[in-house]
């Protein structure tokens, strides 16, 4: 295996949601107006690496998750891991395929059954893909599990009620490591818990990763943390990828006017930095029947007459950046 | 420096609840003067924003009590006023802005309804004087076409132009002294940046004082003079920006900003505080943060720290400061 596979590569993925009005005009067969949730983006990410998935709320991050996992169905476009497209798979296969893409959700409270047990919730995925016969067996398991997490023998029996939060995303990292996945999706994982807990968790992350050779695509809109973990990084703006390349350039030296804006945006922990400003005008444009041309349009510091008409294609600009944007 | 306008003084608030007793805030004693922004930072729990409606009397009693302290507000001690007089207060002198605008607003009045309410009980405008003072109060937060917007509802505005309804209503009765309960937690970063600037310009426009409650500290680092850090209901640290930032001296604060991942460069491995928070209904004995600490030594389990001053205008509550 050389260090540079692409393990996931998606091509052209969409999902446009149709909003009717009410229940009339969609048995009249009126057209709907159309959310482009998720419009066309490409990506892909090498094994053993982080891509990190940055934007604000509504722009596409968490229905991308959903897409990649086919918790929802595409309405374009190709997921292939290992050169396979996953949208083509029988739900046999899917299965299968199931084992290797493993989710952790943002709320520790809600993503953990508060009827089970922690053996309950970390042996059964085991069970559905039958990769622990013998109750012995699993046991030994879901104890090597908790241990990687940093939890121990005396959590085995406990209900999710009785952990923090911090404790609980242990317990969801856990489970998804429970049938040893190549390619773990967090979904703002670290993002409902206090800083002191986020740090513990970010680096329960990062050394996973290493004993694990696991590859991550970490779903934030917390910039600082997008750049702590992440070896590459995509920043998505309604619908749409921006820009893409490694976390280092594009902190350092962002291109796309929407990644500088963002970055400006954010008040960093030291009153000598400059403070926070917002550097684009007006807020976030609208995912329903958006018009063509760039998404930015109408609040773009370089917007020319080109960017109403045509939707900017992310072209390579070296360095193993790409960016979205016809006025660089 | 300018006169003080609001001080805490050990201000105490228990809850009496069906498990067993709970303090929200211990001791609590700290100044904001004419004109400051005072940011008051901690986890959740640690009593924030309990703190802060303290001092609008928004405790609910029961189950809330206020057992020892004072505070004092423009010279009187708030805690001794009567229904009426508290009325005269908030509002009018002190506003407050709460973190959720989407539940802290009413969503089956209209915007002008809501805040000409204010402006009609307090003020004693007319109905018309009111529609109008409301335009100008919109105008004046950034809402663009207030005139049109005036009959809106709440949900038919984005989450950061409902902060701008909330700040507009805060600032219908002209106060004094601002509070901000996370108001920029629930929104976007690009969002959070205007609304941040625009609080920073209210305040000076007005000059008001301000009492800014955040957990991020990115956010305080650039909006307030002064900063309190409180953990597990105590106030454990208490100093201006420079010294909180460059020279911090509990331990709870050095480790919290060795927590935050940096913008500017990447480590490979985070400096995290151990452990987790202490139950509050059952908090340890002395210092609440001696378990999580590195530097705990005997006393820090028997004695709770004392603030005491570890440089000019700089206290910090922690027993390492105590020996001379």
């Amino acid at each position: 295996m050389s260090a540079t596979e692409t393990l996931l590569e998606v091509k052209g993925l969409t999902k446009h949601f149709a909003l009717h009005a009410d229940i009339y005009s969609r048995l009249a067969g009126e057209k709907a107006q159309m959310l482009k949730a998720v419009d066309g983006i490409d990506f892909h990410i090498r094994r053993g690496e982080t891509l990190g998935l940055v934007g604000e709320s509504g722009c596409g991050k968490s229905t991308t998750a959903r897409l990649v996992t086919r918790l929802i169905e595409p309405t374009s476009g190709e997921v292939k891991l290992r050169g396979e497209n996953l949208l083509a798979f029988s739900s046999s296969r899917m299965k299968e395929a199931r084992k290797e893409i493993q989710l952790v959700f943002q709320d520790p409270y809600s993503s953990l059954n508060p009827r089970k047990t922690v053996m309950q919730i970390l042996s059964r995925p085991m069970e559905i893909h039958g990769l622990a016969k013998s109750w012995t067996e699993k046991r030994g398991r879901v104890l090597e599990l908790l241990r990687r997490v940093g939890l121990g023998v005396e959590h085995i029996d406990r209900y999710p009620h009785e952990f923090s939060g911090g404790q609980r995303q242990r317990i969801a990292i856990a489970r998804a490591l429970s049938v040893d996945p190549d390619l773990v999706i967090g979904d703002e994982p670290v993002s409902a818990l206090d800083v002191s807990i986020q740090a513990q968790i970010l680096n329960l992350f990062r050394d996973l990763q290493e004993q694990l050779g696991l590859t991550y695509l970490f779903i934030a809109h917390d910039l600082s943390v997008i750049r702590h973990i992440s070896d590459r990084v995509a920043v998505m703006y309604v619908g749409k990828i921006v820009e893409t390349g490694p976390a280092a350039a594009i902190f350092e030296n962002p291109l796309h006017p929407y990644t500088k804006a963002l970055l400006a945006a954010v008040p960093e922990a030291d009153p000598d930095k400059p403070p926070p400003k917002l550097t684009l005008k007006g807020e976030i444009s609208t995912p329903i029947d958006p018009p063509p041309g760039c998404r930015l349009c109408g609040r773009c510091p370089r917007e020319t007459a080109i960017c109403s008409q045509d939707a900017p294609p992310l072209v390579e600009v070296g360095g193993d950046r790409q960016v979205a944007c016809h006025n660089l | 420096m300018a006169e003080p306008v609001l001080a805490l003084d050990d201000l105490t608030v228990r809850f009496r609840l069906r498990r067993g007793e709970l303090t929200a805030v211990d001791g609590v004693s700290f100044t904001v003067h004419r004109g400051e922004t005072f940011g008051l930072v901690g986890e959740s729990g640690s009593g924030k924003s309990v703190t802060a409606r303290s001092i609008m009397r928004l405790i609910p009693e029961p189950p809330g009590e206020i057992p020892r302290g004072r505070i004092d507000f423009e010279g009187r001690d708030v805690l001794g006023l009567n229904d009426a007089e508290m009325r005269a207060l908030r509002g009018r002198r002190i506003a407050m802005v709460f973190q959720e605008p989407m539940s802290a607003l009413n969503p089956v009045f209209t915007v002008s309804a809501q805040i000409s309410d204010a402006l009609r009980t307090n003020l004693g405008l007319s109905k018309q004087e009111a529609r109008e003072r409301v335009v100008e109060l919109l105008a004046l937060v950034g809402i663009p076409s207030p005139r049109k917007r005036l009959d809106s509802y709440v949900h038919e505005f984005s989450g950061g132009m409902r902060q701008r309804v909330m700040l507009a209503m805060a600032l219908s009765c002209n106060p004094t002294f601002l509070i901000a309960d996370e108001p920029t937690t629930a929104l976007d970063v690009t969002i959070q940046a205007t609304i941040l600037e625009l609080i920073t310009s209210m305040i000076e426009r007005f000059g008001m004082s301000l009492i800014f409650i955040t957990h991020n500290l990115g956010v305080v680092a650039h909006a307030c003079d002064t900063i309190g850090v409180m953990y597990a209901s105590h106030l454990v640290e208490l100093g201006s920006k420079r010294e909180i930032f460059r020279n911090p001296q509990h331990p709870y604060t050095v480790g919290l900003l060795n927590s935050i991942p940096r913008l500017d460069t990447q480590a490979k491995y985070l400096t995290p505080i151990t452990g987790t928070v202490c139950n509050m209904m059952d908090p340890p004995q002395g210092c609440k943060f001696h378990p999580r600490c590195a530097h705990a030594m005997e006393i820090c389990k028997r004695e709770i720290p004392p603030m005491r001053e570890v440089a000019p205008g700089h206290h910090a509550a922690c027993h390492l400061h105590g020996r001379q």
